[in-house]
This record gives C-alpha cells, structure tokens and sequence, in this order.
C-alpha cells in the first residue's frame, strides 16, 4: 500500500525546514567542529527531503517535481511540525535581530532526533516499499543526529551554570511544541490505515523514556506541558515559516528554471 | 553481449570515490550492479549518505566513463537495500588505513535505539591509522565528510578521520 502524498510531504517538509535551519549555522558555529557538524546534519536532512519529494513527485505526477514542491509552495502548503520553523533562539518575533542560541538548536535536533529514530525504525516496515527504503537509509542518518544532539545536552545541562541556565531554557521554549507530535493529523490517520506509517502514540513511551534517560544525565527539568497543540502539520504556522521560506525559497523564485 | 557486461565492469574498475581516491566504487559497495535487460545494459549504484554531495559527483563519473569506452548504459539508483559500511571489503578497508583513514568497524547488529544512544554504553575502540594505538578519543561526531568522524590519538597525538559504520 502507498503512503499518501500528503503524507510524504509532510516527513518531506520536517527535514528540509530543519535543514535549512540548522544550515543557519553554517559559517557561524561556536566552534569548527559544530559548524561541521550542523552543516553535514543538514546536508542528510535535505537530502532525505530530497527522498521523499522526489518520491512524492513521481507519484503526483504532471509537472510536479521536487524543486516544485520544495520552493514553489507557500506557507500554508507546508506540512512540517511548527517546533521545527522556530528561530535559533528564544520566543521572539519573527523580523527580531537576535543572536543564534546554540543550546535552541540543540535541545530542538534532541527533541526531533529521539522522535525520528524511532519513527524511521517502524517505517523500515512500512507496506509502502519505497517509504520503507527511505526510513531504512535515514534511520542510520537520525542515529547519528540524534547521538550528536544528545551528548551536547548533556555537555550543556551538566556544564556550567550559564550552559546549564540557557538549555534549560530552550527545553522550557521548546518542549511544549513537541504536544504536536502526539495528535494525529488526517494525513497521518489515512497512511496509518493504509499500512504505510504506524501511529506515533504508539511510540510515545519510547520518546519519553529516550528523552527522559538524556535529560537525567543533564541535569535538566522536563517542563510541564499542558493544552496547547501546535498544527504545523495542518498548515497553520507561525510567522516564522513565511521568513524562512522567504530565505530558502528567494532565488528559485527570482530565477525560476535556473541552472548552472 | 555477456562481453558487453564484462567490458562495463572493467571500465567501470577504474573509478574511485572522489573524495577518497584510493578506493573504488566497486570496493565501496557504491557499484552494486551491472546487468543486461530488455533496454541494454543496466548500471546499478546506490547512494551512500542522502545528502552525500559526492553522488551526483559519482553518476556523472560513470557516465562519462562508459561514453568514453563507447558503452551505452542506462544508469540507475536504488535505494534498497540501504547501503552500508559492512559491504566494503577487507581489502578496501586496508586501503582506507594505509590513507590514512580508520576503517569502519561493523555495524551493530540488532541494536534498540534506546541502548544506542546511551552515553554510558561502551564504545568499540578505534584505533589509529597511523600508530595502530587504540588510546584514541572522539574530537567531533561529524568530520570532513558526512561519513567520517573526527578521532585525535592521545598516544601519536595526530588528528585523523573514522569512517563511520553506517
């Protein structure tokens, strides 16, 4: 059975919108290392996008193709988790000037990196062939993502007291949008029975205990969450979409067909 | 036309990674197939990482070196299975260390993720493609490839690239 395109686009919109947002660091990473290492999670995250748009154009068919829906789509056409379109720094608005946070970054790949590990995991078994070998080459990609993110919010939160404070508060800023990932779309309910995808509740317990074991050994206080549901994933963004959209998507559209 | 398909791996022997050129195609498991069908014949490669800058790099190396040995090929990509590190040759490995790169160790098997990410867990020592000491110590997770990490040698003190196991 195929995972419907609606679905694919919206794994397909998570990893190109991270992507480009950690690539924000390339050239500015605290250290020669993490600009290294953001720069390569990056190039794996557009190029798993690339996977799935591809994938997603073929089975659309007419004249879509991946350039097309990457960077001919607006905001609302969007599909991503609203956690992911968030700046690389705290709640500000969206035309603020502000300097990227390091610790924003990593708690978010964290927090993401603990759900894609376990959601390629189950998709490997995907009934939908091609999604299957797609999650079965990005789940090696999201392990290594995922560790990455995961000893640095150890390193922050059982650092100093400064890179304690500042994790704290990225995990404060950012965990209540993780409620998104626990409320299924119609997209998401039509692949589940289809047999293309599994139901994310599923693998909640295993998210928790995942996130639970790092932030033990960091020193770091899970936030209370409670009411609010984010729905990126049904289209409904923050402001911050629009400026990154209008950043990744600005030459495609002032050339359109452009090659070189 | 068997010959056709002999001659095709013959040429295509003769390409290595681009960024790692003392390896090849073949050897890295990149080259996964050449075959007859229906259309002619049929050149399978796999990509390594998904964001690899180097595939678009290595499709375009195997066109041109079929063109230039006068075969006409279609070249394929498929995705599974997943490519991975256990598919290189001991051979090649030994390449990788005389470069000067630490050969990938094999890939877990049957690993939950929750073990994997565990911090505490031991990890396989790497040793050093210089001096062979496995006092070595991971400087970065990511290095000069989305492949490699970056490793230093606390006996040699040199800095030098892992492959990692994927």
């Amino acid at each position: 059975m195929k995972a419907p395109v609606e679905y694919l686009l919206h794994l397909a919109d998570n990893a190109v919108v991270l992507g480009q947002r950690d690539a924000e660091w390339c050239g500015h990473g605290p250290i020669l290392e993490e600009d290294l290492a953001l720069a390569n999670v990056s190039l794996d995250l557009i190029g798993q996008a690339r996977l799935l748009y591809q994938l997603a154009a073929t089975r659309m068919g007419g004249d879509a193709t991946e350039d097309r829906l990457a960077y001919f789509r607006g905001d609302t056409e969007f599909r991503n988790y609203t956690l992911l379109e968030l700046p690389n720094h705290g709640a500000l608005v969206g035309y603020a000037a502000a300097d990227r946070d390091y610790a924003t970054t990593i708690v978010r790949n964290f927090l993401y990196g603990a759900l894609m590990v376990l959601l390629w995991e189950a998709l490997e078994k995907s009934a939908d062939a091609d999604l299957a070998a797609i999650a079965a080459k990005s789940l090696k990609e999201a392990r290594y993502h995922l560790h990455h993110a995961a000893d640095w919010v150890v390193r922050f939160g059982d650092g100093t007291d400064e890179s304690h404070a500042r994790a704290q508060a990225a995990l404060d800023h950012l965990f209540p949008y993780t409620e998104e990932f626990w409320t299924p779309s119609a997209a998401e309910d039509a692949a589940v029975a289809s047999g293309a995808a599994v139901d994310l509740r599923t693998l909640r317990a295993a998210w928790d205990a995942l996130v639970a074991d790092t932030l033990a050994e960091a020193t770091l206080v899970r936030p209370q969450v409670r009411g609010y549901v984010p729905e990126g994933k049904h289209g409904r963004h923050s402001e911050h979409l629009g400026y990154l959209l209008g950043e990744m998507q600005g030459l495609a559209r002032a050339h359109p067909g452009a090659t070189w | 036309m068997s010959s056709t398909v002999d001659k095709a791996w013959a040429t295509l022997e003769q390409l290595t990674d681009p960024e790692i050129p003392v390896v090849t195609l073949r050897e890295l498991g990149i080259l996964r197939d050449v075959r007859e069908t229906a259309e002619g014949i049929e050149v399978v490669i796999t990509p390594t990482y998904s964001g690899c800058p180097a595939m678009g790099q290595i499709e375009d190396d195997v066109r041109a070196s079929l063109e230039r040995a006068g075969i006409a090929a279609r070249v394929v990509t498929r995705l599974a299975p997943a490519w991975t590190t256990d598919w290189m040759s001991d051979e090649a490995k030994e390449k990788l260390r005389e470069y000067g790169i630490a050969p990938p160790h094999h890939t877990p098997k049957d690993v939950s993720v929750v073990k994997f990410v565990r911090r505490a867990a031991p990890a396989e020592p790497v040793a050093c493609p210089l001096c062979g000491s496995t006092h070595t110590v991971v400087t970065s997770q990511f290095g000069s490839t989305a492949c490699k990490a970056l490793y230093k040698c606390l006996h040699c003190q040199e800095p030098f690239d892992y492959f990692k196991p994927y």
